[in-house]
């Protein structure tokens, strides 16, 4: 089993996934010649050629409008947006058309596409390029919304995504591109809409999806020097949302704390909090909890970026406070 | 007199509000007037007059919701004969009882709306509202489950709020007594214990039959929602009794089965209900039935609950042919071969405890039924008879009643037939 970063197993899953099926083919700004801008596009023009790697012009609603069309005829397109905060400019395409088309026409027509695309903060980018705006994505039906975490969940997802009739946001992340981790290269797709259990745990449950799911592990592994046991969550897919599992795992804690890089106020975590209330009302022994960025802009410089974004510090703290309230004995 | 509708102003419009009147009750209208604004979903628009009259009536105020097609204002001559008239078909009667409805629920959510609000402000304080004390979702269903008052637990959460620690806490030192007494008992089903059970060894969850929850579900339902009377007559059986001793030698020669005393009072309850059929009846959503058939349910214990088979028009059958079937049915009912729909649709019930002898007790009604009778045992009494003492058999039965659906005196006429049946006997199988 290979070790490799996020990026490599992006790349290679691409390149897979376009020997294995021709219909495949991908479409964005600066991915052919230049290789894309996060380089996950590396030597697909020189291997797969233009019709297939297809550079376009800083257009996003026309190649996003394409890259529709061209899924209602057959093709598998692979939109590369190169960032999420440009997605706004295709807002109408993603929403008003490649969301609706399966239902709008009775199911006799759907677009099959995958559109990938980096979000999040902490890379000094400015207040415009540093957003996690997936829920506005996460909100409409007939889309379907992914976050895959670590580089065997981006391999899994990807292949899940391009294997599936409905239109995918694929949300990467800027802060994930280098991480590194076991890729096993038989593993089978995943399953869109589930959410994966990366630490089990009996005093709290910690749900996060994309990079704060990976923070959310790494402060469980501290807190448990600390005696206190938790159990992390990965959404993994925020629409469809696994209510099951998170609900069950609270069920079993008896309390939760949510994080997520977006805002707090109507974010992803308030969802969350709302599924855990509907299906875990009796078994809770404390309010529930969020930790998310604070409700600003992003700025640009980085002490007060690295403040604005929620850290494993923040986490930490919130958990602490939470079993404290509930006379957790440590 | 012409009636003014709400028009349908768009294809999606249901219903219309009315925005403002354009006109008073007196005006003059003359065709194409603006009479009122209607606000749709979609807009609010100008409403024109078909006709011209005089507006006498406006039935629908401003700030009102109702259906396309409803009346909505009245116009006449200005005489004020389409007034009076009032409107032709009963649309807006409707809609101005649904708006007071609407406006009734409007008040009683803000009724409720009010202490809530007072709640939460006075949760912050940490004070108790209405003595509900504080107690997180989770200490309160662990409380349920080990059965700990919550008024009885401090708090030692944020606020003073009741959480599981303090649950725990308080089931164990109840339980501490119990641990202390704790006999040697074999330890069956470890795996598969409860945790009331792991608190307390010394008991023993047993697992609900379908049957007990069903019985513990509907009878609960019966006892809170059907306001329950009793009515309670001693039967001198005497002459039943002797009359079921020589019956039962007649049915013997002819090979036939016995009849039990419980058939017997079965079948005078099926001839009573006959006579009384405000008796068989049964109260539901607010509604009163008349059964045109009497079906008898006959109470039968088993070990796994309460089961109630059914004897379908049992005031056409004898009463051998109601032994038959009841110890049949019964039968089946052990054995739990019997089927749902032999154990539905009863319209009164018996159930008798005399063989245990119980004297004397009250039944909860097997709902929708709207009565059931409770039989005693039979026993050898002194009575006074012409200033006499005299030794009767005496057997007490009383009546259960839905107060809803069966008044006092109905019941009690009920009871006087059925005891002049029991104790004339020879009229049960007339």
């Amino acid at each position: 089993m290979a070790v490799i970063t996020y990026r490599q197993a992006l790349h290679d899953t691409l390149r897979e996934e376009m020997l294995s099926d021709e219909n495949v083919f991908l479409i964005g700004e600066e991915i052919g010649v230049f290789e894309g801008s996060y380089k996950i596009t590396a030597g697909l023009l020189e291997e797969f050629g233009e019709k297939r790697v297809r550079d376009t012009p800083i257009a996003e609603e026309g190649f996003v409008g394409a890259a529709v069309g061209a899924a209602m005829l057959g093709l598998r397109p692979v939109v590369e947006l190169m960032t999420i905060n440009f997605s706004l400019l295709a807002l109408d395409q993603i929403v008003n058309h490649a969301a609706k088309i399966y239902g709008m026409f009775g199911g006799q027509s759907s677009a099959p596409m995958v559109l990938r695309t980096p979000g999040g903060g902490g890379q000094q980018l400015g207040a415009t390029h540093s957003q996690n705006i997936e829920l506005y994505y996460a909100f409409v039906p007939g889309l379907k919304v992914v976050a895959p975490s670590t580089p065997a969940d981006a391999r899994a997802l990807l292949k899940a995504s391009l294997a599936d009739n409905d239109p995918v946001l694929f949300l990467e992340n800027l802060a994930l591109y280098n991480t590194k981790g076991e890729v096993p290269e038989d593993a089978p797709p995943a399953e869109i809409g589930k959410a994966g259990i990366t630490r089990t745990g009996s005093d709290i449950t910690i749900i996060g999806y994309s990079r704060m799911a990976t923070v959310a592990t790494q402060v469980a592994e501290q807190l448990s020097e600390e005696g206190i046991s938790a159990e992390v969550i990965d959404l993994r897919s925020l629409r469809p949302l696994d209510r099951e599992t998170l609900v069950e795992s609270v069920r079993k804690t008896g309390c939760a704390v949510i994080t997520e890089d977006d805002w707090l106020t109507y974010g992803v975590g308030a969802e969350i909090a709302a599924s855990i209330s509907d299906g875990a009302f009796d078994y809770l022994d404390a309010p529930v909890r969020r930790v998310a960025a604070a409700e600003v802009p992003l700025p640009y410089a980085k002490p007060l970026e690295r403040a604005a974004l929620p850290s494993a510090e923040s986490l930490k703290t919130a958990v602490r406070q939470t079993l404290e309230a509930v006379g957790h004995r440590r | 007199m012409t009636e003014i509708h709400m028009p349908r102003l768009s294809d999606t419009m249901e219903e219309g509000v009315i925005s403002t009147w354009h006109k008073q009750v007196g005006d003059q209208i003359n065709r194409g007037d603006v009479v009122a604004e209607i606000e749709t979903d979609k807009a609010v628009m100008e409403m024109e007059a078909y006709d011209d009259g005089v507006l006498e009536k406006i039935l629908v105020g401003e700030g009102e919701t109702v259906p396309i097609g409803v009346p909505i204002g009245l116009m006449g001559d200005g005489s004020g004969a389409a007034a009076a008239a009032g409107p032709s078909d009963s649309g807006a009667q409707e809609s101005s009882a649904g708006s007071e409805d609407a406006e009734a629920s409007t008040d009683s959510a803000a009724a409720e709306t009010a202490p809530r609000t007072a709640a939460l402000s006075s949760g912050e304080s940490g004070a108790e509202p209405h003595g509900r004390p504080k107690a997180s979702p989770l200490a309160r269903a662990v409380a349920r489950e080990k059965g700990v008052d919550l008024s009885t637990v401090t708090g030692t959460g944020p606020g003073g709020r009741i959480i599981r620690v303090d649950i725990e806490a308080a089931a164990e030192a109840a339980t501490d007594g119990a641990e202390q007494r704790r006999s040697q008992v074999p330890e069956s089903r470890p795996a598969e214990r409860s945790e009331a059970e792991q608190r307390d060894p010394d008991l023993e969850e047993i697992p609900l039959s379908n049957i007990r929850k069903v019985t513990a579900r509907r009878l609960t339902e019966s006892k809170q929602q059907a306001p329950h009377f009793y009515l309670t007559s001693a039967v001198d059986v005497t002459d039943l009794v002797s009359f079921r001793a020589d019956l039962n030698e007649r049915l013997q020669a002819s090979g036939g089965p016995k009849v039990s005393v419980n058939d017997l009072v079965v079948k005078a309850c099926a001839t009573a209900l006959r006579a009384n059929p405000s008796v068989n009846v049964s109260f539901r959503d607010e509604k009163l039935f008349q059964h045109k058939r009497v079906h008898l349910g006959v109470a039968v214990a088993l070990d796994s609950g309460l089961v109630v088979p059914v004897i379908p028009d049992a005031d056409r059958k004898s009463v051998s042919e109601i032994a038959a079937e009841g110890k049949e049915k019964a039968e089946r009912a052990r054995d739990g071969k019997l089927k749902p729909d032999e154990m539905s649709g009863s319209t009164f019930s018996v159930s008798n405890l005399g063989m245990f002898g119980i004297e004397e007790f009250s039944a909860v009604i097997n709902p929708p039924e709207a009565a059931i009778l409770a039989v005693g045992a039979t026993r050898e009494e002194v009575q006074v008879h012409d200033g006499e003492f005299v030794v009767r058999k005496m057997m007490r039965m009383t009546l259960s009643a839905d107060h809803r659906a069966v008044d006092g005196a109905v019941g009690a006429v009920f009871m006087q037939q059925l005891t002049s049946l029991l104790q004339d006997p020879i009229r049960i199988i007339a």
